[in-house]
């Protein structure tokens, strides 16, 4: 440990020179007894302040007006009511699916990967990352359907057998798109509720009432043998392989969806990766936000979410942010170098039309000032820097989305139809499904354990300090 | 006869099914922009008076469209030819593939580009894969908007439904629509001239923009008979075809600077 990095890591440690860094400041080396942990996460589950009801309050009266009213009334106006129109045939709702998918990226990135890759910092936030997946997953669902002009006939795009044997289009990349959220959809869930299984028992066995028989449902008759962990094991080794290739195949494919169509800006052979790293971005973004959130309004978290994990995901931002750079660059200069006449025009609109402020301000959220930023190690272990960052990042994608589908469909190969995009309705229904993502989260917040105690636990008897001589060292035994 | 162009080996079957069955040819030379194949159009084919707002918009349901460009800055303004454009009826059409519903797939036997209004469930990815830009989508009920209509003795009523043409479906809100080439005329005559026991006739029955135009800018007829007007105007040398660089196989020709 050099000085610089004893000076970053903390004032107060500061003028402890002669020793190490504590070991205690590690969640993994500061262990607590079971009963106790498990108390302080079922408290943090049964705490509400009227704060927490009054926000709930408004989350749902904007989830009823912004999305449930806003959208009974554009099915029964017609999609008028929205900004689409020749050009622009796509507008902000197919923006939120591509963002809302984005951001169900990153829970399944910490949690399927970090996992099969031991790494053992995304021990308490694996169950909020995994949530954020499933919630921006439904988001994704509903942007889909509000975009179809004849929502209530979406039931043709499955393939139902049918008097007439029409059967749907295996070319469309609408097709692969549905089938592969849907798969992700799935799997994501199963996927979020394996190792939710324990803590469910874990509930059940210090709960009364309602709460007890919701619990006891959820949990399928758990009670920790052997042979139960030993299948829970399996199941969830299992799991977290498989829906790893599902996660990038399914931004791959979505990004499908423009590359494979005949646009300028859109078919360009780099999208599928320059969309998986995207939505990385933006859902590493999401889950630093959604972590200091919980850090700050629930209770007892400071001692399961600590500065060492906004350290990780700060560098796992940092290196997700190079990566995008390297796509971004990759995809828009590929573009520019090929000279086609309408890719041109496109590109001369987006940086000097009247949507120009949104293109720099994505490169500069995106691109330019996280690396800035992230470097440091200050920075990455203040919680409101690391949210406020990404914060950023998530605005810079969405613009990033905006851009790729209502402002690129400006410029096509008929100048004639040419036409700027202007959101109507869609403001509303934006506001209702990010209402909506955050109320599924506050409720859940309070009937699942956010943190996975046992994953918690787990982890702390694999990790020990082992006396060596005067020395104590961090040791971590393999537990499987 | 029919070629999958999707098959691997299909290259030479692409430039024979170019010629395609029924096709266009538009003059722009003699065009004069005076609109009354869209006027036409819009009235053989029951298409939606859509109201000042949503037109200024960018939402106009026009099957075809006078494009009007210009070279120069003002006031050293040249006009260019007016440039009508319609659906081009693809050989290669990149409209098709992309629906999930199979709402717009392609005719054997006319050789067009088919919409079916009932399968259609408004994805508007056909529409947004369409390099031509000519479809549109029914934003709205627009038969049946009370804005549009006349107020008498406090009854609404829409004298404009006493001229549409009941050949044609009047499409509902949700569903994409575009240029059909007639086909309802096309049908009437292949029935007429099977009852008579012998082949349509050249120039005997067009679609309503050719039979419209005042300059007689549009000749509509079989492409892959080498004797019909159609087919000898478009083999002049001053015909181009639109956007042939990305091998959608247009059907309509279009003929200037002769």
């Amino acid at each position: 440990m050099t000085a610089t990095s004893k000076y970053l890591s903390g004032a107060h440690e500061a003028h402890d020179s002669h020793h190490e860094e504590d070991p205690k400041q590690y969640l993994m080396y500061d262990p607590k007894p079971r009963g106790e942990m498990n108390a302080m996460v079922m408290e943090s589950m049964h705490t509400t302040s009227w704060k927490f009801w009054v926000v709930l309050g408004v989350l749902a009266f904007l989830v009823v007006t912004c999305f449930f009213f806003a959208w009974g009334y554009m099915i029964d106006e017609g999609l008028y009511v929205g900004g689409v129109m020749r050009p622009a045939y796509w507008g902000v709702f197919l923006v939120n699916t591509v963002f809302w998918i984005g951001i169900s990226h990153a829970g399944t990135f910490i949690s399927a990967i970090l996992r099969v890759f031991k790494a053992e910092f995304r021990r308490p936030f694996t169950r909020a990352a995994e949530l954020m997946t499933t919630f921006g997953l439904i988001q994704a669902g509903a942007s889909i359907f509000m975009h179809m002009g004849r929502v209530w006939l979406s039931y043709w795009m499955f393939p139902i057998p049918n008097a007439r044997q029409l059967w749907p289009n295996f070319h469309s990349p609408l097709m692969w798109d549905l089938l592969a959220i849907s798969t992700y959809v799935l799997g994501s869930t199963m996927y979020l509720f394996l190792p939710l299984i324990p803590d469910l028992a874990m509930a059940r066995d210090r709960s009364t009432g309602w709460r007890k028989t919701f619990y006891k449902i959820l949990a399928l008759g758990f009670r920790g043998t052997e042979g139960e962990w030993r299948h829970l094991t399996v199941a969830m080794n299992f799991f977290a392989f498989a829906i790893i290739p599902v996660m990038f195949s399914v931004h791959t494919i979505v990004s499908w969806d423009f590359a494979m169509a005949m646009r300028p800006g859109w078919s360009s052979s780099v999208f599928g990766p320059y969309f998986v790293l995207g939505a990385l971005h933006s859902g590493m973004g999401a889950v630093a936000m959604v972590l200091f959130v919980m850090r700050a309004t629930m209770k007892h978290m400071d001692y399961f979410i600590r500065k060492e994990h906004f350290d990780a995901l700060g560098k796992l931002m940092l290196m997700v942010t190079f990566a995008y750079t390297y796509f971004f660059f990759n995809d828009y200069i590929v573009q520019w170098y090929g000279g086609d006449k309408a890719t041109d025009n496109l590109l001369h609109w987006l940086e000097e039309g009247p949507m120009a402020w949104m293109f720099i301000q994505f490169v500069f959220f995106n691109i330019v000032i996280p690396p800035l930023l992230l470097w440091s190690k200050k920075v990455r272990e203040t919680p409101w820097l690391l949210a406020l960052i990404g914060l950023m990042i998530n605005v810079g994608m969405y613009w990033e989305r905006y851009l790729i589908i209502p402002v690129m469909l400006t410029i096509n190969r008929m100048p004639f139809t040419w036409k700027l995009f202007q959101p109507r309705i869609e403001v509303f229904l934006t506001i209702g499904t990010f209402s909506m993502f955050l109320l599924f989260y506050m409720i859940v917040s309070r009937l699942i354990p956010l943190i996975p105690v046992w994953e918690v636990q787990e982890g702390q008897m694999t990790h020990s300090l082992r006396k060596v001589g005067k020395a104590k060292l961090p040791t971590i035994s393999e537990f499987e | 006869m029919t070629v999958d162009l999707n098959l691997v080996g299909a290259k030479g079957a692409i430039a024979e099914a170019a010629q395609g069955k029924w096709g266009m040819t538009i003059d722009q030379d003699i065009c004069t922009g005076c609109q009354a194949c869209v006027a036409a159009c819009a009235m053989e084919n029951n298409l939606a008076f859509v109201g000042e707002e949503d037109a200024g918009y960018g939402r106009t349901q026009h099957w075809i469209r006078i494009e009007r460009f210009w070279d120069g800055e003002y006031p050293h303004v040249q006009a260019t030819p007016f440039q009508p454009m319609l659906c081009q009826q693809c050989g290669h059409a990149p409209c098709e593939p992309v629906c999930p519903v199979f709402a717009t797939p392609h005719s054997p036997a006319e050789d067009l580009n088919l919409q079916v209004y009932n399968r259609c469930v408004g994805t508007r990815y056909c529409a947004n894969n369409c390099p031509y830009q000519v479809r549109s989508f029914n934003w709205r009920d627009y038969h049946t908007v009370p804005e549009l209509g006349n107020m008498v003795n406090g009854t609404l009523v829409f004298p404009l439904h006493n001229q549409l043409n009941p050949d044609v479906t009047v499409r509902r809100r949700g569903v994409m629509e575009k240029c059909t080439f007639c086909i309802q005329r096309i049908h009437k005559a292949q029935d007429k001239a099977k009852s008579e026991g012998r082949e349509v006739e050249d120039g005997e029955f067009t679609t309503a923009c050719a039979q419209a135009c005042p300059a007689s800018a549009i000749t509509f007829g079989r492409v892959d008979h080498p004797e019909s007007l159609v087919s000898q105007l478009a083999h002049q040398e001053r015909g181009v075809k639109h956007l042939e660089e990305l091998n959608t196989l247009p059907r309509v020709t279009y003929l200037k600077e002769g």
